[in-house]
């Protein structure tokens, strides 16, 4: 009867999303740009809820509980994504731009790491759960991915004195410079500051481009970007991995398999790779789905390139212009539109939005204002990626009868706010989280993402020993009934 | 609403409620309960939160532990797990 009623909810869901597919069609041909983005957002959604694929119990379970299931099964997505990003680079049909370089993804991983694993999930995560029907990842999206975003863009005042002199001056110069060019480039807030005085002057820059002087092509593709960036350093960590967790349980087995059959229980470089490759394959459901999400990942940048060619633009504001909202641009006449897979910065739209219709004014800031627009959600490409995620998540669920709908307790209230604000912040310097911030620029050639990564591990490590302790804490108050 | 709940039924069996709980919760209190019975105990573990499955299965392998049972029912995980 429940797997009954569960299927049932799949296909209304699916069916749902096929009618509004539809109905923007229908509504006009250019809204197929948008169409794209919600059905990769719904594949996205399926594969890391099947997956149970999440970059905060990658470091939090390898840390806290020992288990490597997870960082293995993203490090295995990294090297299959950037491998078919380099294929795309090197026939021209990547939508990827690396990121400004600096500190700044270091710090933003290390905030955004001790959020994920408070609330128990990072961007993606989050989403997916709150389409298992888990209300507390939702609270951790609301309030932290949208709200708190939002707010940590457009706050200024007393908070604008925290920026060094050196990043108002620039900020300064370069809205003088712009305004000469006929905009007017809102400066308000502390984020402005820091981008308009800080990022924007900061170098960005592929592996790829370091290595050919300027001039990439395949090979510096292949080897720059996929091979140095991404697939050696993943390949060292799962080596690293495998010596530090299961590599002494592995040993201690094969050796007494050695023993039984009689043979001397000497092992060598086979058994070790055979220890590397049982790692590998003790969970196939999240390493199949890395191999998944890193060709999918790929599929999406290359049709969103073919969709960006097909009607001759680089963003879908433009396709906005040509069907008459205005409105819902920026001042560059531009939105949110990565171009793949990315999270968080459309949460932060959605809160923005919302916010607006409380009366605050969301426009006077260079992140809304003049950069990523503000679309009503119902044309917010990217949203409707996010949206994806958690109805291909819901429908993925359903089908596995895993779906339940759970309302959080008080403890874990404050563990999905302060944690989904803390990610939130996290994911704003770095102008990206734990997808748009490290495993589309690790993949992508960008430096910039392991910066973030190695940040992100570090905010792992300090949220799981926290977690730890209150875990420890609780179990010893309920064994003293005992 | 989520409370988490462990209680000792007899000197070998233990039960851990950990259902309403998210990630990282039902995996680390499962850990902290099996490292705190005795070996050849049984905890008898519930939690609703389906990713965690994954990780206390690999867990339990790990650390040489047995599940004896494993169903699913109205969206609930139930193990049973003989520590080793």
């Amino acid at each position: 009867m429940e797997e009954k009623r569960n299927a049932m909810w799949a296909y209304l869901i699916t069916g749902a999303m096929i009618l509004i597919s539809l109905l923007y069609w229908a509504t006009d041909v250019y809204y197929m740009y948008m169409v794209i983005y919600i059905w990769f957002g719904f594949a996205y959604g399926m594969m890391l809820q099947y997956g149970r694929f999440c970059f905060a119990s990658a470091s939090r379970d390898l840390i806290a509980a020992g288990v490597p299931r997870m960082a293995v099964g993203i490090m295995v997505a990294l090297i299959f994504f950037s491998f078919i990003q380099a294929t795309l680079e090197s026939v021209n049909m990547s939508t990827f731009h690396a990121a400004p370089f600096g500190i700044h993804m270091l710090i933003s991983g290390a905030v955004f790491g001790v959020g994920m694993c408070l609330a128990g999930g990072c961007a993606s995560g989050s989403l997916y759960k709150v389409g298992e029907g888990n209300m507390t990842s939702l609270l951790a999206v609301i309030f932290g991915l949208c709200l708190g975003q939002a707010i940590f863009v457009d706050t200024g005042g007393v908070f604008n004195n925290l920026m060094p002199q050196a990043w108002v001056d620039k900020a300064m110069q370069t809205q003088a410079g712009m305004l000469q060019a006929g905009i007017n480039l809102p400066v308000n807030s502390w984020f402005d500051y820091y981008l308009a005085g800080y990022i924007w002057h900061q170098p960005s820059f592929t592996i790829a481009k370091l290595i050919s002087g300027g001039h990439p092509t395949a090979i510096h593709f292949f080897v720059g970007n996929a091979f140095i960036n991404a697939m050696l350093p993943a390949l060292i960590i799962l080596t690293l991995i495998y010596f530090f967790y299961p590599r002494k349980n592995f040993m201690k087995k094969r050796k007494k398999e050695m023993k039984k059959a009689g043979k001397e229980p000497v092992t060598g470089f086979s058994d070790e790779m055979a220890g590397i490759w049982a790692m590998i394959t003790s969970s196939k459901r999240t390493s199949w789905m890395g191999i998944l999400v890193g060709i999918t990942a790929g599929l999406h940048i290359l049709t969103m390139a073919g969709i960006q060619k097909k009607f001759g633009v680089t963003n879908f504001g433009a396709l906005l212009k040509r069907m008459g909202h205005f409105s819902d641009v920026s001042l560059k006449g531009e939105v949110f539109d990565p171009g793949y897979w990315y999270i968080t910065s459309q949460e932060g739209q959605l809160g923005a939005w919302i916010l607006e219709k409380f009366g605050w004014n969301m426009h006077d800031n260079i992140f809304f204002g003049f950069v990523n627009g503000l679309p009503e959600p119902i044309r917010n490409p990217a949203l409707w990626m996010s949206l994806g995620i958690i109805f291909g998540a819901m429908v993925m669920a359903r089908l596995s009868n895993e779906f339940k709908f759970k309302l959080p307790s008080t403890e874990l209230i404050i563990w999905g706010v302060s944690g989904g604000i803390l990610m939130g912040f996290g994911s704003r310097p770095s102008l990206g989280c734990n997808i748009g911030g490290f495993f589309i620029r690790a993949a992508g050639g960008d430096p910039n993402g392991w910066g973030y990564g190695v940040g992100m591990i570090g905010g792992g490590f300090i949220g799981g020993t926290f977690l730890n302790w209150f875990t420890e804490r609780r179990m010893r108050q309920q064994m003293a009934d005992f | 609403m989520a409370e988490m709940k462990f209680e000792k039924v007899s000197d070998t069996e233990y039960n851990l409620d950990v259902c309403g709980f998210v990630c990282p919760h039902p995996q680390l209190y499962a850990k902290k309960s099996l490292e705190k019975i005795a070996e050849g105990a049984i905890l008898n573990l519930v939690f609703d939160n389906p990713s965690s499955k994954e990780t206390i299965v690999q867990m339990c392998e790990a650390a040489g532990n047995d599940i004896i049972e494993s169903k699913t029912e109205g969206g609930k995980i139930y193990l049973k797990i003989e520590k080793g």
